[in-house]
């Protein structure tokens, strides 16, 4: 009796571990299927985001940093700022605000001040800020390192 | 001929217990039998969704450089091309319109008691599928509108401990919305969720057939009046379909549906961006949450807050004991308009608010 019940428990171990065993090779390969292949991106540290004389002061432009929207900002005052445009809560593309003179999120009534700081609604973070560098006639923009 | 087609099925059929059947459906006749409709209303807009579904699945090609060119070549170009958008976006509202009230009326009428469990969460998966739907199919004209949504929609996702980012990468199919994204949610729209939803729709129906019409709570079996299922009932669903199918019609040449601009990852989300009038109520509280609560982020918080709500609203024909005992309990009255007030009020915010 004994004997026979430890030779089921086994075979039934057996059996569930097999079946295990086929399941997994089974959702494996599609649970890796479904995970997209990263594709290496040229790594983009410092772009030609305008030239000197396209903005007017308390103006902005939205510029291609590799494949992500940058937001350069020309302050009332003159100064230029340079920020990722993508909103730190949920993803919007922001956008500068002549009429407030700071940056606005759409989606969700989010505002950051020129330093990029968040500063009302519901964004948790500041804007990751970018160099700017007047070479010439153009404004290059870089990744802070 | 008809007669010789009739004996010619009952040979190899079964044919009497089905016709015994359908006369033995029985629908409690009192104050609440106007809610009796909206479950067929909602099966009746369904079968419009995949009328009309199919038919734009001739025009439509995926991709982000040819969705929406498709869509408006389908609009300005082929005959009634407008007219069919139209009715699949109209009747897509109305179908979750009708499954909410569906829902609702369900939930306090009590319907969901002993022994109808199953009932209630086969419902409940196919309204999940609804609004999964409703946020797939939103993508797929590659506008401005949605575009935007669709960022935020799976940021939200992504918000989920733990396991957000696996489901964020897997919705998106990559780490921003893409071409990629399009390709995936059309996979689900046309292909996975209505197969799915199909498969639950017969399992719930099939319940409703084998256990029958629920009957008000608390009633006496021999006082209650009934109306036979077929044909009375079923004309009267017939009438109300074709009541529906108008006011579709209405909504649908006299409100077109517009297709917006087209999306572009290089221009701001416009002003007034809103998500559908049923995403409202969460967007709305997700708007008006802090950025942070107790140390998390506010989405966190707000998302894992309306799952465990979700998830409780589901489980509920399992915690009302009273109703399984014959009577309503008063407390879940009151959470139930709670609820219904919550959802209103908040979607009103959220068309209001700047």
């Amino acid at each position: 009796m004994s004997q026979d019940f430890k030779r089921r428990t086994i075979v039934n171990w057996l059996l569930g571990g097999g079946v295990i065993a086929w399941l997994s090779a089974i959702f494996f390969p599609v649970l890796k299927y479904l995970q997209p292949p990263s594709i290496p991106e040229a790594v983009v540290s410092s772009v030609k985001a305008a030239t000197v004389n396209e903005l007017a002061n308390n103006s902005s432009k939205i510029f291609k940093f590799g494949n992500k929207p940058g937001l350069l900002i020309k302050t009332p005052a003159g100064e230029w700022r340079a920020f990722t445009a993508i909103c730190t809560h949920l993803d919007c593309i922001v956008q500068y605000r002549d009429d407030l003179e700071h940056i606005w999120c759409a989606c969700h009534n989010g505002h950051y001040d020129l330093q990029g700081r968040n500063i009302s609604g519901p964004p948790p973070r500041p804007l990751e800020e970018y160099d700017v560098n007047i070479q010439g006639k153009d404004v290059y923009v870089s990744k802070r390192t | 001929m008809k007669e010789s087609i009739l004996s010619w099925l009952k040979n190899r059929y079964p044919v009497d217990s089905v016709t015994e059947f359908a006369q033995k459906k029985k629908v409690p006749l009192f104050q609440g039998t106007i809610w009796y409709y909206f479950g067929g209303i909602t099966l009746f807009l369904f079968l419009i969704q995949v009328a009309t579904g199919i038919l734009l699945l001739f025009y439509y090609r995926t991709g982000a450089d040819q969705a929406y060119e498709s869509v408006k070549f389908l609009m300005t170009k082929v005959h009634f091309g407008w007219l069919i958008r139209s009715i699949h976006s109209w009747a897509a509202n109305l179908m979750v319109l009708s499954a909410f009230i569906h829902m609702f009326s369900v939930f306090f009428t009590r319907a969901y008691r002993k022994p109808r469990e199953l009932t209630w969460i086969t419902g409940m998966v196919l309204f999940l599928l609804a609004m999964a739907f409703g946020f797939s199919g939103y993508l797929l004209p590659w506008n401005e509108l949605a575009f935007f949504a669709t960022k935020v929609g799976t940021d939200i996702v992504g918000a989920v401990p733990f396991v957000g980012d696996f489901l964020l990468t897997l919705l998106r199919g990559g780490s921003d919305v893409t071409g990629a994204t399009l390709s995936r949610f059309f996979g689900f729209h046309v292909a996975l969720f209505p197969g799915i939803f199909t498969l639950f729709l017969v399992i719930h129906l099939a319940f409703v057939q084998v256990q029958g019409m629920s009957k008000p709570i608390g009633a006496k079996e021999e006082e209650l009046k009934t109306m036979p299922f077929f044909p009375n009932f079923v004309l009267r669903d017939l009438l109300i379909w074709l009541i529906v199918l108008n006011v579709l019609a209405i909504l649908a040449v006299f409100f077109p549906w517009e297709l917006g601009a087209k999306a572009d990852p290089f221009v701001p989300a416009p002003a007034g961006i809103r998500p559908e009038w049923y995403f409202m109520f969460m967007f709305q509280t997700l708007k008006m949450l802090p950025a942070h609560i107790a140390g998390l982020e506010g989405e966190t918080v707000g998302v894992m807050a309306f799952a465990i709500a979700g998830i409780f609203w589901i489980l509920i024909p399992f915690f009302d004991r009273s109703s399984q005992r014959g009577h309503k309990s008063k407390l879940l009255t009151y959470i139930g308009i709670i609820v219904v007030i919550f959802i209103l009020v908040m979607t009103i915010l959220g068309y209001t608010l700047s």
